[in-house]
Formats: structure tokens, C-alpha cells, sequence
């Protein structure tokens, strides 16, 4: 058997393997974090749970109405998109104006919230939801096999956030965004509807959380705290990508699976803290975060 | 300080405005008109209240109260997105040019709210530097091209009613005469301007009329063609 490092190749890959795995999910987890914090200012604790529920709406849509996998990743997001525009409308929009403590604690309620709704109405013991059809099986790589599924999620994340990154930096919707980012106010004098385009900024962000989470539904089980599970991770990310910086979250969140999986191989035992070791080094040498800017 | 006579309605109309900061109220009833294609500036110490009118006029106050009548429409009460689809773009004190965008981004970030704005090349004709550097970073240009940044990516809008808030300031003086060309310029084009600025010898090469400002009320108007008449006063005015 092929070792690199005194390990067996095939354990090294599938830990390489799980890592990007995780990463995939704190990518599209943070990538939506950063987006709703430059635009709204608002750290959204309310992600997990967001996250959460478009792995629900897709085992819903499947139970119920013999929706499948490939419409609800379609469908979900835009569902769980449409509560975030109401979320926004009715609760968000009313804390601009205020600390942003205010603005966690209302977010970190509603996670609480929509997380004890979904444990109540179908416990915590996790539903099933089957792999597609068509992405069922391994491939062998000649050193590893992939399971295909789990290769598809780590390209439909890359995919989604590698588009989402080009909308933003290449578009000229993408050039409004940056420019309300930095400057609301004056956005809105030059005959933009600002307040519109931060419920859809949130609604976007969302959307990207529960696209995550239908990803998400067939590898772990449905369960309600699938999303929260990810969130404490995620904002380990968010602070040293840097709060705010598009790219940073996405390369970030890669990376920090990544490490974490091959933590798991070489020193399990720090496989759950590494990520706030390497948090704590960055805020110590860069507070702003990797790809953070300094104000 | 309203003009009665010239039988038709100004364009802009300003009565009684008042605005707040918070619990500081900063206008205390601003009275004043513009008439279409006239250059008209608001002169005046610091903190005379230049920059909270013109805020006011785009909406981007918290608080304000009585009539901003443009074109017979009334904009107290609009949104600041709706007052520039009304057709008044702002060109703001600290230029607000944005560092995320490059030149052209900032160039085409204000949205066209009626046809008949300058199209990009007669922008470039007008500012060759914007052309030159594009793709810089809109923070990375010198404070002058900056500011030609700011003012031509309101032309572009259709918008014929442009606030321009000190656009001079901090500027090197062939800067200077470089933005006066350009105001009278986009005069001829038939632009309606209301300019506020700290220096009245610029303000009368461009200007039609001049409203002086104190303690946030219209204190007088002065005719750039009385202003050397009236230069004592001025001097009084505006303690320089």
C-alpha cells in the first residue's frame, strides 16, 4: 500500500476528501455570512437554522409532494429565500439603526426559534433522504474510490461560490452591491432602491445556506441542528477570512476543511479546535482576517 | 429669499425647509428658487447649513419639513432614489467616489433616470482622463480627477438638476478654472445647477445668482452682476 508520511494513502485522500467536503459547506455557510454582514451589518446567527431548513424543505418536498433531489435544489433555496425576504421585511429592516448586538440577539432568537419548531414537529432522531439515483456509487480513482456524491458536493459548492464571487466582482449588479457596501446612502441618491436590494441581498444570502443544506440532507440525516452544528465552525471562517471579504470566506472555508481533515489524520485528538487555534494565531497577527481590510 | 416675477414656475423651490440631525436642528426655514438653466450657489460661513440643504433637496437627511416643490412636484416625503428619478443627481461634498469600484464602475453606477444624459463618449471628450484610467481603482485617481469622476457620472443620468457640493475645495487652481470650464459648459448644455462653495471669486466666474446663507436661513440674494456693487457686504457675510 502506497504510505505518504508514514500514512496510508487511502486514509489520507478520504480525510482529504471529508475535508473539502466540510469545506464546501463552510464556504457556501460563510460566503452568505459575509454577503449579509457587508450589506446589512448584521451578523446572522439565524445561518445554522436557515441552513437547516433547506434540508427540511427538500425531505418536505420529497415526503409530501414526491418533489425530488434535483428540483428541490432548485426549489429550497427560493423557498427558504422567500422566508428570509420576510424575515428581513418584518423583523431585520426594523434594526438598522440600532447597536448590532441588537441585530445577534434577534437573529440568534429566530435560530432558536425555527431550530425548537423543527425538533418539535419531527424530533431530533433525524430523517432519512436517499442519494439521487444518478449520483449513487463510487468511482475508483486508482488511490482512492469517491464516493460520486460526495464529489458532486464539493463541485456544485466550488460552482456556486466561484459564480456567486464573479457576480459580485464582475457585474455591474455586482458593482451596486459593493458600492452600497461601502456607501448606502449615496447609492440610494443615485436612483438605486436600496432598501429592496438589501432584503434581496438577504434573501441571497440565505438562499445560499439552504442550497448548502439540501447538499447537505442526503450525507448527514435530516436533523435540526444540521445547520447549527456547522455555524460555530463557520464563524471561525468568517473571522479570519475577514469579516465582509467575499473571496476570503470562500478560499477560507476550502482551506479550513481541508485542515481540519488532515488534522484528523495526524493529530486527531485537535481535530475539533484547530480551527479556533488557527482563529486565535490570525486575530493576534492580522485582526482585520486574512483577506480582511483594515478600516 | 424667493424671486417674485419671471411669470413661470422655478424649477426649484424651497420653502420653509427645515432638517434636523438628530436632536440638532441645523435649517431653521430655507427659502429659495431656481430657475431652469440658471447657475445658482449658495454662499456662506461653516456650518451656515450649504451642505444640509443641498442634503436635504436629495433626502438624504433623517428629518426634514416644508416644500421642496421640483418641476411642480413635491419632494418632501420621497425617498432619496425617488427624488433622483425625479430627475436631481447629487455630486456630494466628499465626493463619494467608491474604492471598490473601478473609474468605470463609478462611471455607471447612477442609474439613468430620463434619456437626453451625455452618452460615455462625450464623457471621455469632456474628461480624456477618465478614459486614460478606467480600469484604476476610483480611489487610486489624484484628488482632481476624482472629482471629474463625481461630477460626470451624474451627467450621464438624464438628470437635469445638479447639486454640486464644493466641488473646488482642496483642489489645485488649474484644477480650479478646469471645473469652472466644466460648469459652464454643462450650462450650455442646458443643466440647471445649484452649487455650494467657500469661494465666491470662483462662484462668480460660473455663476448667475448667489443666495447667502447664515445660521441655516437665506439671509440675501445678490446678481453676480451686482456682486462687485455688493462686495463689502459679502466680505461681512461670510467674515473673510
Amino acid at each position: 500500500m502506497l504510505m505518504i508520511f508514514g500514512y496510508p494513502a487511502p486514509l489520507l485522500f478520504g480525510q482529504l476528501l471529508l475535508g473539502l467536503i466540510n469545506g464546501a459547506f463552510y464556504a457556501l455557510l460563510s460566503l452568505g455570512l459575509a454577503i449579509i454582514f457587508g450589506m446589512l451589518n448584521i451578523v446572522n446567527f439565524a445561518h445554522g437554522a436557515l441552513f437547516t431548513m433547506g434540508a427540511f424543505v427538500a425531505w418536505g418536498l420529497l415526503q409530501y409532494f414526491g418533489i425530488g433531489y434535483w428540483p428541490a435544489l432548485l426549489i429550497a433555496p427560493l423557498l427558504v429565500g422567500l422566508f428570509g425576504v420576510l424575515l428581513e421585511r418584518v423583523f431585520i429592516s426594523r434594526l438598522y439603526r440600532l447597536d448590532h448586538l441588537y441585530g445577534l440577539l434577534l437573529t440568534f432568537g429566530l435560530a432558536l426559534i425555527i431550530e425548537g419548531l423543527l425538533r418539535n414537529e419531527f424530533g431530533s432522531a433525524g430523517l432519512p433522504y436517499d442519494i439521487p439515483a444518478q449520483l449513487q456509487g463510487a468511482v475508483n480513482l486508482g488511490f482512492m474510490f469517491l464516493p460520486i456524491y460526495r464529489g458532486w458536493v464539493v463541485l456544485a459548492s466550488m460552482v456556486l461560490c466561484l459564480g456567486t464571487w464573479l457576480l459580485i466582482e464582475k457585474t455591474s449588479l455586482g458593482a451596486t452591491l459593493r458600492a452600497a457596501t461601502e456607501n448606502a446612502p449615496l447609492v440610494q441618491a443615485f436612483g438605486i432602491n436600496v432598501p429592496r436590494m438589501i432584503t434581496l441581498t438577504y434573501a441571497g444570502g440565505v438562499a445560499l445556506a439552504a442550497f448548502g443544506g439540501v447538499l447537505a440532507a442526503p450525507i448527514y440525516s435530516v436533523t435540526p441542528d444540521i445547520g447549527g452544528g456547522f455555524l460555530i465552525t463557520v464563524f471561525a471562517v468568517v473571522v479570519i477570512g475577514g469579516m465582509g471579504s467575499i473571496l476570503g470566506s470562500i478560499l477560507t472555508g476550502f482551506s479550513l476543511g481541508v485542515v481540519e481533515g488532515m488534522t484528523k489524520v495526524f493529530y486527531p485528538q485537535a481535530a475539533s479546535t484547530v480551527v479556533f487555534v488557527v482563529m486565535v494565531i490570525v486575530l493576534l497577527f492580522r485582526p482585520a482576517g486574512l483577506f480582511g481590510r483594515t478600516a | 429669499m424667493p424671486e417674485a416675477g419671471t411669470g413661470h414656475r422655478p424649477m426649484l423651490e424651497v420653502r420653509k425647509l427645515n432638517a434636523w440631525y438628530g436632536e440638532s436642528h441645523v435649517l431653521h426655514g430655507v427659502d429659495f428658487d431656481v430657475r431652469e438653466g440658471e447657475v445658482v450657489t449658495l454662499l456662506g460661513r461653516n456650518g451656515a447649513g450649504k451642505t444640509t440643504t443641498m442634503k436635504s433637496i436629495m433626502g438624504l437627511v433623517p428629518q426634514r419639513e416644508g416644500h421642496i416643490g421640483f418641476n411642480g412636484q413635491e419632494m418632501i416625503g420621497l425617498r432619496p432614489d425617488q427624488i433622483a428619478r425625479a430627475g436631481i443627481a447629487i455630486c456630494p461634498e466628499e465626493r463619494g467616489i467608491f474604492a471598490s469600484l473601478n473609474v468605470t464602475e463609478n462611471l455607471m453606477l447612477p442609474r439613468v433616470v430620463a434619456p437626453g444624459g451625455l452618452d460615455v463618449a462625450t464623457i471621455h471628450e469632456l474628461f480624456p482622463n477618465l478614459k486614460e484610467r478606467a480600469g484604476s481603482q476610483g480611489t487610486k485617481l489624484s484628488g482632481g480627477e476624482q472629482q471629474m469622476l463625481a461630477i460626470a457620472r451624474i451627467l450621464r443620468t438624464g438628470a437635469k438638476f445638479l447639486l454640486l457640493d464644493e466641488p473646488t475645495e482642496g483642489l489645485a487652481p488649474v484644477i480650479v478654472q478646469q471645473i469652472g470650464r466644466t460648469i459652464r459648459e454643462i450650462k450650455q448644455r442646458g443643466f440647471t445647477v445649484l452649487l455650494v462653495e467657500q469661494n465666491f471669486h470662483f462662484a462668480a466666474t460660473v455663476a448667475d445668482r448667489h443666495y447667502v446663507m447664515e445660521h441655516g436661513r437665506v439671509i440675501d440674494m445678490i446678481d453676480n452682476a451686482d456682486l462687485h456693487a455688493n462686495m463689502d457686504k459679502l466680505h461681512d457675510y461670510l467674515g473673510v
